[in-house]
């Protein structure tokens, strides 16, 4: 087998909670430490409500910006429902999961009940090494009074649990670059993920 | 991000580019002057990040949002003949609205160098319509197309693309993919190019008038010209053999199928010949030849309609006639191909031990994309169900046509107000074919802004003129929503620095001959119901202006 060591990674969640900004701070950070990188993303009406999962890569060589079934490192889910469709890249001998507690509703359910977070927990273990939940959400609305950072927040865990093999001086530096305003509260969120309690 | 950096001023190292913007960075290191596009996902950035250079910094070059692609085409036609570097940016569906206008411009050829870059979606992420293979340009029109596959690649075929144009005098087209467009990569940057090409248009019958006979020699010349750039082909570095001389069993491929290829051999170990074709058409059949000359096997790694896998079985009939051709037998011919399938199938050709896995993900509700809470859209579709209520009729009764923009979304739960869907400006053309073949028929008609000036204004003149009936509505939300709120011709806004005279919709419609119209803001909830009640009710055409912005339209 290769020894090009790739970290793949799924950010899944739902259009506008800002995912793709999450990916291109991690590109960068990545970039800055000297790795080749790849992301792919979606854009359009799929942004509108709907499913959205950024994918990137990065190691000495990257080719494709599409990452197989099963060979995710880290699966970071913004919403609790969405962490289920990547499952598809789950893999039970090496996939965190790193799941925000928020459920975001839809039109399209109508009357249809959702999973409550046990059972969606429940089926995601076939496909998970671990699965961490965080109260993103709640976290970043309560400090900040913005849901918006709960992206930050949970880069923040899975950086300083390790979960990404990133220096996080880098991912601060990356933000700094990518983040178009509000730096300093994007920066903080950031910060105060080393506290969490996952 | 640093825009000005990154686009206008760096001259070396290396940045992080979407493949759409390493789109933009190559025209601007080739030094385009003339920018023209139509927004449509997966290529609305290209047009929008030229847009905000243009609007932010100094710049060398003219941009603008046409008012559809076969008008931006039309445009940098204009351009070209006038002697200016032009780029030109839509969708694959766009490029059937222009293709009336490519066609002849293959024929004529450029004198300023140009560049049209055409977005392919498959798997349809964000496209209806069709799944549809701008390939299949190369045959029609006689237009060399290259296909890169990664954001590198992206800045450097839109320069050699500019190169080709300037060499050959014709216009050549770059085609990427969802998964190319909206890949973001590590790009070198290079220095920029100022063009001393100056703008003046020096008549020439004999280059810009298509007219008999004098377009059956220019039909010649082109076939002379295709011939040309074949030779040109292949010596093309874009057309790269890989590993080349190890072993009996080779891959051919392109676009971002080649990132596919490199990234299974890379995780098996394997050293695989690998002919990489840059330059789609034409196609450097010699090099394929010598590609497959000593093979045993050979599969080809692309995406839809097999086209490199015809043009193969071709080759291999003079040289090669005992070769295995392995290519839609084994990958799909529909949606775009996923790594894992290429891993199969180079897994299988060589016999190793793989299985693509049958992964069942657990169940979870299907979550549509939907209207942003508070648009007014909300209004137009419940004030619909609500005309159609109290008019004594049921959904069923009435049917809806729809478009494409925002408006889409009626399509699903909860609104469930969409019969038929096609293409940009098709709501009204649809609804008059239907109300022709049966005037009784209870029929509304949705239409974007966009999409009443893109392709709407024709379709609305023929109702008119031969007299049917349909309820149009037409959904002014004042800005191009779906695609990430571009202007269009309803708003002063464009897409520079200067400001563009509005349009007003309704003048429009007036001067077409349509006699019943209103334009109401659909807050105003029971004169917007009471009106779409009235209406529907009426036997002449009638159009409804629903005037009630975008929440997202940036102040």
């Amino acid at each position: 087998m290769s020894k090009n060591k790739k970290i793949n990674i799924v950010i899944s969640g739902v259009g506008g909670q800002g995912l793709i900004t999450l990916g291109n701070i991690l590109a960068r950070a990545a970039f800055l430490e000297g790795k080749d990188i790849k992301m792919s993303e979606l854009h359009g009406l799929s942004q509108r409500g709907g499913s959205v999962a950024v994918q990137i890569r990065f190691g000495k060589k990257i080719y494709s910006p599409l990452i197989s079934v099963q060979e995710a490192d880290l699966v970071i889910a913004m919403e609790r429902n969405e962490a289920l469709k990547s499952c598809l890249f789950g893999d039970k001998a090496k996939t965190i999961f790193l799941i925000n507690d928020n459920s975001i509703f839809s039109p399209a359910f109508g009357d249809k009940k959702l999973d409550s977070f046990e059972v969606i927990k429940n089926k995601i273990l076939p496909f998970a090494k671990k699965i961490y939940s965080i109260n993103a959400t709640d976290i970043t609305t309560e400090k900040f009074d913005m849901p918006v950072l709960a992206g930050i927040y949970m880069l923040g865990c899975a950086i300083s649990k390790g979960f990404i093999p990133l220096k996080p001086e880098n991912v601060l530096k990356a933000i700094e670059d990518i983040v178009p305003r509000g730096i300093e509260d994007n920066k903080k969120a950031f910060n105060l993920a080393k506290q969490s309690l996952i | 991000m640093n825009w000005e950096n990154i686009f206008l001023k760096k001259q070396s190292g290396k940045e992080i580019l979407l493949g759409n913007n390493a789109i933009i960075r190559g025209a601007l290191e080739s030094g385009v002057q003339f920018v023209s596009a139509y927004p449509g996902t997966p290529s609305s950035e290209i047009g929008d990040n030229f847009s905000y250079l243009s609007k932010h910094f100094k710049t060398d070059f003219y941009f603008e949002y046409s008012i559809n692609e076969k008008v931006a085409m039309e445009a940098a036609i204009g351009a070209s003949f006038s002697n200016l570097k032009c780029l030109v940016a839509m969708k694959h569906f766009g490029l059937n609205v222009a293709s009336d206008a490519l066609l002849p411009f293959v024929y004529t050829g450029v004198k300023g160098p140009t560049v049209i870059s055409v977005s392919d979606d498959p798997s349809c992420h964000s496209s209806g319509q069709s799944e549809q293979n701008t390939r299949a340009f190369a045959e029609l029109a006689h237009i060399p197309i290259l296909e890169p596959s990664d954001s590198q690649e992206c800045k450097d075929f839109v320069k050699l693309g500019f190169e080709i144009s300037e060499k050959f005098k014709i216009p050549v087209l770059i085609r990427t993919t969802t998964r190319v467009a909206h890949q973001s990569g590590i790009v070198k940057l290079d220095k920029f190019k100022k063009s001393k090409n100056k703008a003046k248009f020096v008549k020439n019958y004999n280059q810009f008038v298509t007219m008999p006979p004098r377009v059956l020699a220019m039909h010649d010349e082109l076939l002379e010209k295709i011939q040309r750039i074949k030779e040109y082909a292949e010596k093309s570095e874009i057309n790269t053999i890989e590993n080349s001389a190890k072993g009996k069993i080779g891959i051919i491929t392109s676009s971002v199928s080649y990132l596919y290829v490199m990234e299974v051999l890379d995780k098996l170990n394997l050293k695989l010949p690998v002919f990489k074709i840059g330059i789609f058409y034409p196609l450097a059949s010699d090099k394929l030849k010598q590609f497959i000359k000593n093979l045993d096997k050979v599969l080809i790694v692309e995406e839809l309609e097999p086209y490199l896998e015809r043009e193969t079985t071709i080759a291999a009939k003079d040289i090669n006639p005992k070769l295995k051709i392995y290519g839609k037998e084994i990958l799909p011919e529909t949606r775009e191909l996923r790594p894992e399938q290429v891993t199969a199938a180079i897994a299988w050709l060589l016999k190793k031990q793989y299985k693509l896995k049958n992964i069942e993900v657990p169940k979870t509700l299907k979550r549509f994309p939907s209207l942003c809470a508070g648009c007014p859209y909300w209004l137009v579709f419940n004030g619909i169900k609500e005309a159609v209520k109290q008019s004594n009729l049921k959904q069923e009764d009435v049917v809806f046509g729809g478009g494409i923009g925002c408006y889409m979304l009626a399509s699903f739960v909860p609104h469930n107000l969409q019969d038929y869907l096609f293409c940009m400006g098709s709501s009204i053309g649809i609804a008059h074919g239907i109300k022709k073949a049966n005037p009784k028929q209870k029929l509304i008609s949705l239409v974007g802004d966009s999409s009443f000036f893109h392709a709407s204004m024709p379709a609305l003149a023929n109702a008119v003129h031969n007299q049917s009936n349909p309820l149009i509505i037409i959904m002014n939300n004042s800005i191009t929503a779906m695609t990430g709120q571009q202007p269009y011709p309803g708003i002063t806004e464009t897409g520079r620095k200067e400001k563009g005279k509005l349009i007003k919709i309704e003048e429009v419609v007036k001067a077409l001959g349509v006699e019943n119209l209103r334009v109401i803001d659909p807050n105003n909830y029971k004169e917007f119901v009471k009106t779409v009640k009235d209406y529907l009710n009426k036997n002449e055409l009638a159009v409804i202006i629903a005037r009630s912005p975008c929440l997202r339209i940036k102040k």
